[in-house]
């Protein structure tokens, strides 16, 4: 039995170049890599060298703070470098991969019968506990928690988002198998989202309470949809889950490998044969490149994940741990004649209808990383709301949190609160306020004084 | 116009950080990103960003105000030359105005940028907008026949105390251009209020009575103007207030444009109403038996209603704050009109006063989400 939720508030960005529903097998590369920066507050301890061989499924490193949350290779072959940036913060552990992945053996299972503690412990000797993420505070889940319950939201509603249900469609058994495990986490229920618009697979997935949710984004950010559900409280502890993880997990047990095959689109106006890859996590983002067509020589920004919430990123660089999408838009380093005259400038979006641009609310665009105004002291009121649909008060919150007041952050919700939640206020801003840096500052403050 | 921003280009470096005038670069970029939007991108957070930016916020608002003006500089013109009973045509008309505005709007906007420039560079801050808005609103609240050197010291008040003192745009507690006014008010009364202000030159001419209908009214005596008077602006009064019709089109273009809070004009008017609506019940004297839809009409009702209360920085700032806000606001209005005899306009005070008290309302407000919050927690504790 399925419930509705509907999200009024939010605002959907249409951007040219959504990938095209066709899959793409890409071939095999030579070099993958597992980045520590992607686990944020993760300080890796090192369990092997350059040069070592590793079969897939073999453990990298752990957590300095936690040996339990363990990361695991995602293909096999030979240490190639371990790169260090600044103050020697490990940036990624590469891999020349082998022509053929050998894996290393789990053993097959089947999740119903095993008991809490048994598929904990194989979670996390195959590498597969860092997909949990906690809420609050945005970090990998602590494999002793108890979580209240477990959170999947089967779609996206971010700009260029790619359609898991399409991208999932040979996951399916996978998929239902890793929830069966989930369930054996938690006392709670196992939630899942489901696109209310559509009816494809999720809908007919066992074990679960499945949610249909009518919106636009955020409406398919798990957090939003927690608050709707089951909003989180002080002291409480919730996990989430992205669907192709809960695929990987779901494959340990049938396969007994730990296969990180992933379905991905590469996507953005800059593309222009946008469209679905299945590759590997960690791989080579110049390799995705090289399969590519790209519009103009103009300058370009590679972002692992979506334009709102994803990290900017290198040509040589991999792929993100839990990202699903490369976006790929122009780079917006120009000047603007009196860019700020009302009515001009249509080719930009915008929510507030000083623009042109409502008129034509189909229509897709094509922006750049112009910041388009330079950041300035909160004025305008009440724009932050209309994207943000939690009780929460987002500006009073960002407030609190700017002046790191604790007590009235906990006041405010902040343990409900996810960077990703505050995208759209980024996006919409008029004084150009970043807010998801503040929550990303102001939840390491929470983890620092209140833990 | 890559031509000027190449001119423009070779000068930046030295503004910039490092270079020799680093110093002066808040007033460089102030002029700098007036003319050209900047080249920045984005380096943490979304990748893209909303095309909207505060100067086209405040430029909106500015628009917004161009009906009124426009009105009110005819306007001067109409009320001096048609209480003389001189017959001038309509462009003779605006261009006497324009000669006695223009003046206001120099001194206004010269001495408040000034102000904020130089704070902008010795605070090391790049200036705000704000200003732009201000510094328009300030003449059109004003009488015509103002001396400029109270406007000045006004201006001066206003940006100084009454905005960069709490911090600059966006921080300050109280409306600045209804600063300035209370600034003028009540140290210049006789140039603030009376019936020889509204005019221009009645204080100087004979035979020229400038009395608004508040005054009038105020004196005990019935008024003669006509409702479709009101309502059009034939009235004296301060500049840019008198025509409620030019102030609903620019009330329009900034609902049309998102630009400022519906929910607090309505609630102002709403406010007002309910007021002038009880007054009228009760009926004790002329400015209670004044009808009350005809009370949103007059004085700086509508001008405040629509531009005033509905300044993001000093209003309420959550969506049950500002309703509460707005309504109080015209009620207060009212009754500040009907029981104060000496201050027959009570807008500026009624918004002031409320702008005093909007963070509190904001305060039971949020009060009401964490209250919510804790209940949510202690019932999920006690499953």
């Amino acid at each position: 039995m399925s419930k509705d939720i509907r999200i009024k508030k939010g605002l959907e960005i249409k951007l040219k170049g959504t990938a095209e529903k066709t899959l793409f097998d890409l071939p095999r590369t030579d070099m993958y890599a597992i980045k520590p920066t992607d686990f944020h507050g993760i300080i890796p301890k090192l369990t092997i060298r350059v040069g070592d061989k590793v079969k897939a499924g073999d453990i990298l490193f752990y957590s300095k703070k936690n040996e339990s949350i363990k990361f695991a290779a995602t293909v096999s072959g030979e240490i190639n470098a371990i790169t260090r940036g600044a103050k020697r913060r490990i940036l990624d552990i590469s891999i020349k991969a082998d022509a053929k992945d050998t894996f290393k053996d789990f053993g097959e299972k089947d999740p119903n019968k095993l008991d809490r503690k048994t598929i904990k412990k194989h979670l996390i000797e195959a590498g597969c506990f860092p997909y949990f993420k906690q809420r609050p505070y945005d970090v990998i889940a602590d494999p002793n928690d108890l979580p209240k319950a477990i959170f999947i939201s089967s779609f996206s509603t971010a700009p260029l988002a790619i359609d898991e249900s399409f991208a999932m469609k040979d996951m399916q058994e996978a998929f239902q198998t890793g929830v069966n495990t989930i369930t054996k986490l938690t006392n709670g229920k196992v939630h899942l989202s489901v696109d209310g618009r559509e009816t494809n697979f999720f809908d007919k997935i066992e074990n679960v309470e499945i949610h249909r949710v009518f919106g636009k984004h955020p409406a398919g950010n798990v957090g939003v949809q927690i608050a709707k559900i089951d909003p989180i409280n002080q002291g409480e502890r919730v996990w989430v889950i992205n669907p192709q993880d809960v695929a990987i997990i779901g494959r340990l047990f049938l396969t007994g490998h730990y296969d990180t095959t992933r379905v991905i689109a590469i996507a953005g106006s800059e593309v222009e044969n946008p469209r679905y890859f299945k590759t590997k996590q960690g791989v080579r983002i110049e390799k995705l490149h090289n399969q590519c067509v790209f519009s103009s020589a103009q300058e370009m920004r590679i972002i692992n994940g979506d334009v709102l919430s994803g990290k900017w990123v290198r040509k040589n660089n991999f792929l993100g741990f839990y990202n699903t999408l490369i976006s790929v838009i122009p780079e917006g380093n120009h000047y603007t004649f009196f860019g700020w005259m009302p009515f001009t400038q249509n080719k930009l979006l915008s929510m507030s209808r000083t623009f042109f641009s409502w008129l034509t609310p189909n229509k897709e665009y094509d922006l750049d990383t112009n910041m388009n105004g330079e950041p300035r002291a909160m004025v305008m009121t009440n724009e932050m709301e209309k994207v943000f649909p939690m009780d929460i008060y987002p500006m009073q919150l960002l407030k609190a949190t700017l002046v790191s007041d604790i007590e009235k952050m906990e006041k405010l919700g902040i343990y409900e609160v996810a960077p990703e939640d505050f995208a759209l206020i980024d996006f919409v801003s008029s004084s150009k306020v970043e807010a998801q840096t503040i929550i990303r500052e102001g939840l390491d403050l929470m983890i620092k004084e209140v833990g | 116009m890559q031509f000027l921003n190449n001119i423009m280009e070779k000068y930046r470096p030295h503004f910039k950080k490092g270079g020799k005038f680093e110093k002066y670069g808040p007033a460089w970029f102030g002029i700098d990103t007036f003319l050209f939007t900047p080249n920045h991108t984005t380096k943490s957070g979304a990748h893209i960003r909303d095309g909207i930016d505060l100067k086209r916020v405040m430029i909106i608002v500015v628009f917004a105000l161009v009906p009124a003006t426009f009105f009110g500089v005819w306007n001067i013109g109409f009320q001096h030359f048609s209480q003389l009973g001189i017959e001038k045509t309509f462009l003779e008309l605006l261009w006497y105005g324009t000669v006695r505005f223009v003046p206001m709007v120099i001194i206004s906007y010269g001495v408040g940028l000034g102000i904020e420039f130089a704070y902008a560079v010795f605070r090391g801050h790049a200036v705000n907008e704000g200003y732009l808005v201000s510094g328009l609103l300030i003449p059109l609240i004003m009488p015509i026949d103002l001396p400029l050197w109270m406007l000045t010291l006004s201006v001066i008040f206003a940006v100084v105390i009454g905005k960069e003192a709490f911090g600059g745009t966006g921080m300050n507690i109280l409306n600045p251009a209804l600063v300035a006014r209370a600034f003028a008010f009540f140290s210049y009364a006789g140039s603030m209020s009376g019936d020889k202000v509204w005019v221009a030159d009645s204080g100087i001419t004979d035979g020229v009575s400038g009395e608004t209908i508040l005054g009038t009214l105020a004196a005990g005596k019935e008024t003669s103007l006509s409702v479709f008077d009101m309502f059009m602006g034939y009235m004296p009064g301060s500049i840019g207030e008198t025509s409620v019709l030019m102030i609903l089109i620019g009330a329009a273009f900034l609902l049309i444009t998102g630009m400022a809070s519906w929910r607090i004009m309505l609630a102002t008017i709403i406010g007002g109403a309910f007021t002038g609506l009880l007054f009228n019940l009760w009926g004790l004297n002329v400015l209670m038996n004044f009808p009350w839809w005809q009370h949103l009409m007059v004085g700086g009702f509508i001008f405040g209603a629509i531009f005033m209360a509905t300044d993001p920085v000093t209003a309420a700032q959550t969506i049950k704050g500002k309703w509460i806000y707005g309504f109080l606001i015209g009620v207060i209005a009212i009754l500040v009109r009907v029981f104060n005899g000496a201050y027959p306009e009570g807008m500026m005070m009624a918004i002031l006063l409320m702008n005093v008290f909007a963070p509190t309302i904001d305060h039971y407000v949020l009060e009401g989400n964490i209250k919510r919050r804790e209940k949510r927690k202690l019932k999920n504790l006690t499953i």
